[in-house]
């Protein structure tokens, strides 16, 4: 699931580490970083951005859902365009899918280079990107059974940052 | 002879997970062949067509033979 990319950008060949996965079963965003770190002994820096599965009042369970055949290579394709952007020795995107507990991870983002400014902002881009633009369904379990979850206009704003 | 229709989010709600129609499968056997609220909900321009895993630009223009798979998507609510 490690895949080398080879990204041409002003002119100079950048090779990045990727390793986007869609999991099933819960995992640890620590064990993650430190294979992932290991795979870019020369990075500069790695921004990391876990998300989590938010404790909030009458919220028992979180379920995303999602559709092969668009899902991840979506996310592989988002995977492209910041590699394309940034200059980043490697991007980790994993994504949760299925029902999660609350305080449970839901999605690990690292993305690793020579210099701190391209780590951060690629981490961040690609977590505006995953959250309003990417293949997945969101419902929540409260005390009186499931509802959907409908896009926020503050998700939107956050991609339109990026142009 | 026949086409799956896969619905994702809410829409599942409406008109379960999978349906198999009959192939061939055009927009209006489509709707056609949906629950009165599914036909609604679908009645959002929002909501995308993919055939065999790639967005169309048109709903309208779609033609699914015998052995596709159709995906009805609702707006994402984000990861």
């Amino acid at each position: 699931m490690v895949m080398r990319w080879r990204c041409f950008r002003q002119s100079a060949v950048v090779e990045a580490v990727t390793d986007i996965r869609l999991l099933e079963t819960g995992f640890s965003p620590g064990r993650g970083l430190g294979k992932f770190a290991q795979q870019v002994p020369e990075a500069g820096g790695i921004a990391s951005f876990v998300g989590k599965v938010r404790a909030d009042d009458g919220v028992k369970a979180l379920e995303l859902s999602h559709y092969e055949p668009l899902t991840l290579p979506g996310m592989q394709q988002l995977a492209q365009q910041t590699i394309g952007r940034w200059q980043l020795d490697g991007l980790l995107m994993w994504h949760r899918v299925g029902i999660m507990r609350p305080n449970a991870p839901i999605v690990l983002v690292s993305a690793a280079a020579r210099h701190r400014r391209d780590a951060f902002e690629a981490a961040d881009f690609v977590m505006d990107h995953l959250k309003s633009d990417a293949w997945f369904w969101k419902r929540e379990r409260r005390d009186d059974g499931w509802h959907w979850i409908d896009p926020r206009a503050a998700d939107h704003d956050d991609l339109a940052r990026w142009g | 002879m026949s086409v799956t229709v896969v619905f994702l989010g809410r829409l599942a709600d409406l008109a379960g997970a999978e349906q198999m129609m009959e192939a061939p499968l055009d927009w209006a056997g489509l709707l056609a062949g949906l629950p009165e609220d599914a036909r609604v909900a679908i009645g959002d321009a929002r909501v995308k067509l993919a055939h065999n895993g790639n967005l169309l630009s048109d709903r309208e223009a779609l033609q699914a033979q015998n052995g596709d798979e159709v995906a009805l998507l609702p707006p994402v609510s984000g990861g």
